[in-house]
């Protein structure tokens, strides 16, 4: 590629996956109502649009021209600096993830590009990192807004968040000792062919309890149901965000949504082969990706809406003693079959 | 050009949050104004081709230890600083600790002094002095830390341990008292 073209294609990049999260975020409102609706047996959004399909919209509307409250004990600069924050590392979480194989965009360029918003050697490391940051937008807009049910929801994230990322880690551990190597687009070049001739050759074969880990500790670690705590509205009202309002409370879901976004798209990447897949050629690889992508969402919305939401200390219990002794293991089993079969 | 531009950047936003973690009354502020300092520092690490030290520092020091210092600043409800009883009565503002602490401060000037003035002898590259794939690496990271350091991670990961045994029984709550 020439070298002056190379800020232009970086930034293509970006634009194309920031308005990507923006819409998948938009998209997961509306299907989550729409699933949630089925579950409940009843229609979900209808009356806006078609089948209901611009709901995201009126609400997103209606959150623009709600009023902005800030509580008169509220902490004036961490409170607006904790919705930005939250947002800010959902974003850029995404971009260490690779969502494609080389091409050319339709033959449009002259050489293949990487489709991913940068290629870092330590990419899984790095979506790590940024994710983990994510928890000081909760636990700030929990304290800055002077409530106590914003407090204790911002004290259950940090503690939920910190919990989880252990199992997290050793459970993406699990995967990296087996690829090699700490880059994403490399773990996921690392699943490309078939055993036997037609099973795929992806991670969730080799690690099935890591995956099952991984999964588990992400539904944590985006404060989902059933492990929604931070925001337990029977207890909490609505939690770290019950003193937001308006454009300020949009930014915390919709933090949420992206979140879950990164959280498929790392363990499709990491587990479930990227973008490499049948009857797909390679060029257009990332079609597979959003399916794969798509059905972890899917599970995401459904669980929620078929698990209840566990107690407080059955979180802790289950994180402690049950998911993180399990995740170190699965990685210390790992780490001998991967000498063993390496020596 | 860009790559000096993004040194002074990270550089003043390093030392300058750095300088106003002190400068807070407000703990929170203080521990918040730290994180934005040990991010710029990550983008220093990545300027020196050191991906690795990079994220290490933000998942090690912003994403855990950090939490923890919020967590207990905001348990333990730190009101926040009284000037004028402070002056009064903190132990560090007695004359004779005072005296010494700019003792110290003006010894620090010199030293930094004598270091500066010496940069000349340092102008070669980082790469030819030490092994700069051991830094950019992972790999070679993780060889020269099993074996050449070995004795050096083992003694530190006990210490860890021992640290982590001792919390645990000092916050353990006793049943049969």
């Amino acid at each position: 590629m020439e070298e002056y073209l190379r800020p232009t294609v970086i930034g293509l990049m970006i634009f194309i996956v920031f308005n990507a999260l923006i819409i998948a975020s938009a998209i997961l409102v509306l299907a989550e109502r729409k699933i949630m609706g089925f579950i409940q047996q009843r229609f979900g959004p209808y009356l806006v649009g078609p089948y209901g399909t611009l709901q995201p919209i009126a609400d997103i509307l209606k959150l623009l021209f709600k009023e902005e409250l800030r509580p008169k004990g509220a902490d004036k600069w961490l409170f607006t600096l904790a919705p930005v924050l939250a947002i800010v590392t959902a974003f850029v979480a995404f971009a260490a993830v690779p969502f494609g194989a080389e091409t050319t965009l339709f033959g449009l360029l002259a050489e293949p590009i990487k489709l991913g918003v940068s290629d870092v050697n330590v990419g899984v490391l790095v979506v790590f990192a940024v994710t983990s940051m994510g928890v000081y937008g909760i636990v700030l807009a929990g304290w800055a807004s002077n409530s106590k049910y914003s407090l204790f929801g911002g004290l259950r994230a940090s503690a939920q968040m910190i919990s989880y990322e252990l199992a997290y880690a050793t459970a993406l551990a699990s995967v990296i000792l087996i690829a090699g190597s700490l880059s994403l687009r490399e773990v996921v070049d690392s699943q490309s062919g078939y055993w036997l001739g037609f099973i795929p050759k992806w991670y969730v074969f080799l690690q099935p309890f890591g995956f099952l880990i991984y999964v588990i500790a992400g539904v944590a670690e985006t404060n989902r149901a059933p492990f929604d705590f931070p925001e337990a509205e029977q207890e909490l009202v609505a939690g770290f965000n019950t003193e937001y309002s308006s454009v300020r409370f949009a930014l915390f879901p919709q933090a949420e949504y992206i979140n879950m976004v990164t959280m498929s798209a790392v363990a499709t990447d990491l587990y479930l082969g990227g973008w490499h897949g049948p009857f797909i050629p390679e060029q257009y690889g990332w079609i597979w990706f959003l399916i794969k992508v798509g059905l972890i969402l899917f599970a995401y919305i459904w669980v929620r809406w078929t698990v209840p939401r566990y107690r407080y200390d059955q979180l802790m219990t289950f994180g402690w003693k049950w998911l993180f002794p399990a995740a170190v293991i699965n990685l210390v089993m790992t780490a001998a079959l991967v000498l063993y079969f390496n020596a | 050009m860009p790559e000096t531009v993004a040194f002074y950047l990270f550089a003043a936003l390093a030392v300058g949050a750095s300088a106003l973690v002190i400068g807070q009354r407000n703990p929170m502020y203080s521990v918040l104004l730290l994180i934005a300092s040990f991010g710029a520092l990550s983008g220093l690490y990545i300027q020196l081709d050191a991906p690795f030290v990079a994220v290490a520092q933000i998942i090690i020091y912003a994403g855990a230890i950090m939490v923890l210092f919020l967590f207990v600043v905001m348990l333990l409800n730190a009101p926040r600083e009284d000037a004028a009883e402070w002056d009064r009565t903190h132990p560090l503002r007695q004359p004779g600790i005072t005296r010494w602490g700019s003792l110290l401060a003006g010894l620090l000037i010199v030293q930094l002094a004598l270091a500066l003035s010496r940069m000349n002898e340092l102008s070669a590259p980082v790469a030819t002095r030490t092994d700069a794939a051991t830094v950019s690496s992972v790999h070679e990271l993780g060889r020269v830390l099993f074996t050449r350091h070995t004795f050096a991670f083992e003694a530190t990961s006990i210490l860890i341990l021992v640290a982590m045994v001792g919390a645990v029984l000092l916050a353990r709550r006793e049943d049969h008292a």
